[in-house]
């Protein structure tokens, strides 16, 4: 298995963009953005609504100029080049099949724009369509298809023209949860038979990390952090990631002992954890540690805890079963700080009660420490 | 009381035809007897005063006079010409009102297109024979302008007619225009432009297919508002104007021959019924959709 990281160092990649900028009015969507994207991977844009990762996509796919910086794609740039022109294709958040034609039609219509004949254009349609899957489904009308096969069309109609690039824009958004579950693995699978390179954004962060090879964290138009899932939510990189990739405990506090990667936090409660620090930290300024939920560990007493780690304890306020997501919501004995841990799949807290008290402790190393930015904040 | 009323089929029934009723006797006694009438009229011919038999002859007359033919063909030619003409001008500009124009610039665009209606069609043709004719504004501006060596006469050709007919139509093309390209998801132009079309690709692929019903209602309107016309085509056409409408009028009111008259009318009628038949069969429409559009 040769990670895509290795496979882009030796391939040329597909996606290059160098200092995009774009503003609108007053507003600067996309800062000054610089990232590469390796050929045959899954690179999804990750960030809250209003981020810029919108602006960024349409950039790529050519409806938005960039006021700066260029892209390219292949290898070629791509400034001044139509969007009809450039070798992308756009999966749109709503699909945007086209409801007066069949399905057949629909993955014919961009090769009927390159001139192939009617024969192998229909001949190329249904032979892709037999890829995604949808091998009888090419006379049925648009609506007559349940929303994952829509997508699939979608997917069919852009792969069809072998686009050097496909650039999907939250097409799981309109699908419900089951669905959305689903589509995510037949997404990942699709990419994995094409290899074509996807350049996929979303808000979702679990759908990031289930999909993509890299993930470039989005905010403020800005990249906070550029790397693997693995990186992302192991070692973020900022306070943003922290508390944008997967569920996380923040602590807001001041630093009050910095032992040399290891810094002492305490809460404007009271509370004192130890934490590892991420860049310099100076003793008394602001700082946000966070701990994942699954990075602490539940005793019964004292005593069940692994030794060398400071122990707390708190009051269980509320159970949050999920099956194999179940946590458990603790308030902190001496700063009431609301806190959550997720529960062993072993069962052995399964009686675990609302009002009952519990010890728990976690491992500096695994408790990441921020110097608060004003930003941030 | 109110417990007591009945809330049966046939109740419902009742309420339904008693709301349509003046709608339905506006239809009636407007619409239905006079043409019931009239074409009584047509089918009988009067062989002494006071004294008439039942008779094909007014419509063997329509077939064995060049003139009345001649008339007829040139109405429904003229009338489907203005009707394309009005389509090509109208699309651009329901185009911009839906698509390119927001908010209060899109309303404002609307009005402008409305305010000709503010005024009664005859001052509107009027103010058409002012600029057209010779001594008019138009033909001293071309002259002046050493476009021609003197004013020429601008009224009395087909042009002219056309130009007056279009100007008439064209609201009635606009609005069941802008109301079909409204609905048309800007998603759809840009997915179509995304997988390589061009701009005539795409009107021909995506915006006209979803336009259809729109199109072919606004043609419908304005052809039969044409064919039906007869202010525009008789003052802008003069004499020569050979517009059937006139026909009927003459027959009716200048020649009093009422039958005569009567079967023309029920030429005309069979003709845009015709037309517009022959349009959604082109068109592949069905007529209930268009007429949700109208």
């Amino acid at each position: 298995m040769s990670s895509p990281a290795t496979a882009g160092a030796n391939a040329a990649p597909d996606l290059v963009a160098r200092s995009v900028g774009k503003r609108f009015a007053a507003h600067v969507a996309v800062d000054d953005l610089s990232f590469s994207v390796a050929r045959g991977s899954f690179f999804s844009i990750l960030g809250p609504s209003g981020c810029g990762k919108t602006t960024l996509l349409r950039m790529i796919a050519g409806f938005i100029q960039p006021d700066a910086g260029d892209i390219a794609i292949g290898g070629r740039s791509m400034a001044g080049v139509a969007p009809n022109r450039r070798p992308v294709n756009m999966v749109f958040q709503q699909l945007a099949l086209f409801p007066m034609m069949s399905v057949r039609q629909n993955v014919a219509f961009g090769l009927a724009r390159r001139g192939v004949g009617r024969a192998e254009r229909m001949r190329r349609a249904d032979a892709m369509l037999e890829r995604v899957s949808l091998g009888g489904a090419g006379g049925k009308r648009v609506d007559e298809l349940s929303g994952g096969q829509r997508q699939r069309v979608a997917i069919a109609r852009s792969l069809v023209l072998e686009p050097t690039l496909l650039l999907l824009d939250e097409p799981l958004g309109a699908l419900d949860l089951k669905l959305r579950e689903h589509m995510k693995i037949e997404l990942k699978q699709l990419q994995a038979a094409f290899g074509t390179t996807f350049v996929y954004i979303t808000h979702d962060q679990s759908e990031a990390l289930v999909l993509s090879d890299h993930v470039g964290v989005m905010n403020r138009g800005r990249f906070e952090q550029l790397g693997t899932p693995q990186e992302l939510y192991y070692s973020p990189a900022t306070s943003f990631v922290a508390g944008f990739v997967g569920a996380n405990n923040r602590l807001a506090g001041k630093a009050v002992a910095v032992n040399g990667s290891l810094v002492d936090v305490e809460t404007a409660d009271g509370w004192l954890i130890r934490a590892r620090s991420h860049g310099a930290i100076a003793i008394g300024g602001k700082v946000e540690a966070f701990i994942r939920p699954e990075a602490t560990t539940l005793g019964r007493a004292p005593g069940e805890l692994p030794s060398g780690q400071q122990k707390h304890s708190g009051e269980v306020v509320s159970l949050l079963f999920d099956g194999a997501n179940s946590a458990v919501l603790l308030k902190e004995q001496r700063s009431q700080f609301e806190f959550r841990i997720a529960l062993p799949q072993t069962g052995a807290f399964a009686d675990l009660q609302v009002g009952n008290h519990i010890h728990f402790s976690f491992d500096p190393e695994q408790a990441i420490c921020f110097a608060a930015a004003g930003a941030n904040a | 009381m109110l417990e007591a009323m009945p809330t049966s089929a046939w109740y419902r029934r009742l309420v339904l035809g008693l709301l349509l009723a003046p709608a339905l006797l506006w239809l009636f006694a407007l619409i239905v007897l006079p043409h019931f009438d009239l074409a009584l009229l047509s089918f009988r011919e009067r062989v002494a005063p006071r004294e008439y038999v039942a008779s094909l002859a007014q419509y063997r007359n329509f077939f064995h006079e060049p003139l009345y033919w001649h008339v007829f063909v040139r109405t429904a030619i003229i009338s489907a010409i203005a009707t394309a003409l009005t389509l090509l001008i109208a699309f651009p500009i329901a185009w911009i009102i839906a698509k390119l124009a927001r908010g209060r610039t899109s309303a404002l665009l609307f009005v402008v297109c409305l305010i000709p209606f503010w005024v009664s069609e005859t001052v509107r043709t009027l103010g058409w024979m002012i600029l057209l004719r010779e001594s008019g504004v138009l033909p001293h501006l071309l002259a002046y302008l050493g476009l021609t060596d003197q004013p020429v006469e601008l009224l009395y050709h087909n042009a002219t007619i056309l130009v007056g007919l279009v100007y008439t139509s064209l609201l009635f093309m606009v609005v069941p225009l802008v109301g079909s390209l409204e609905s048309l998801d800007n998603a759809l132009i840009e997915a179509a432009y995304d997988l390589g079309g061009k701009g005539w690709a795409i009107l021909r692929e995506i915006i006209i297919p979803h336009a259809a019903p729109g199109i072919t209602a606004g043609c419908i309107v304005v052809f039969m508002l044409t064919l039906g016309n007869y202010l525009t085509p008789t003052l802008l056409g003069g004499k020569n104007s050979q517009w059937f409408t006139e026909q009927i009028y003459t027959q009716f009111i200048t020649r009093f021959n009422w039958e005569q008259g009567a079967a023309f009318g029920f030429l005309l009628l069979a003709l845009s019924t015709a037309m517009v038949w022959l349009g959604l069969k082109l068109s592949g429409q069905r007529f209930s959709d268009v007429m949700r559009r109208t």
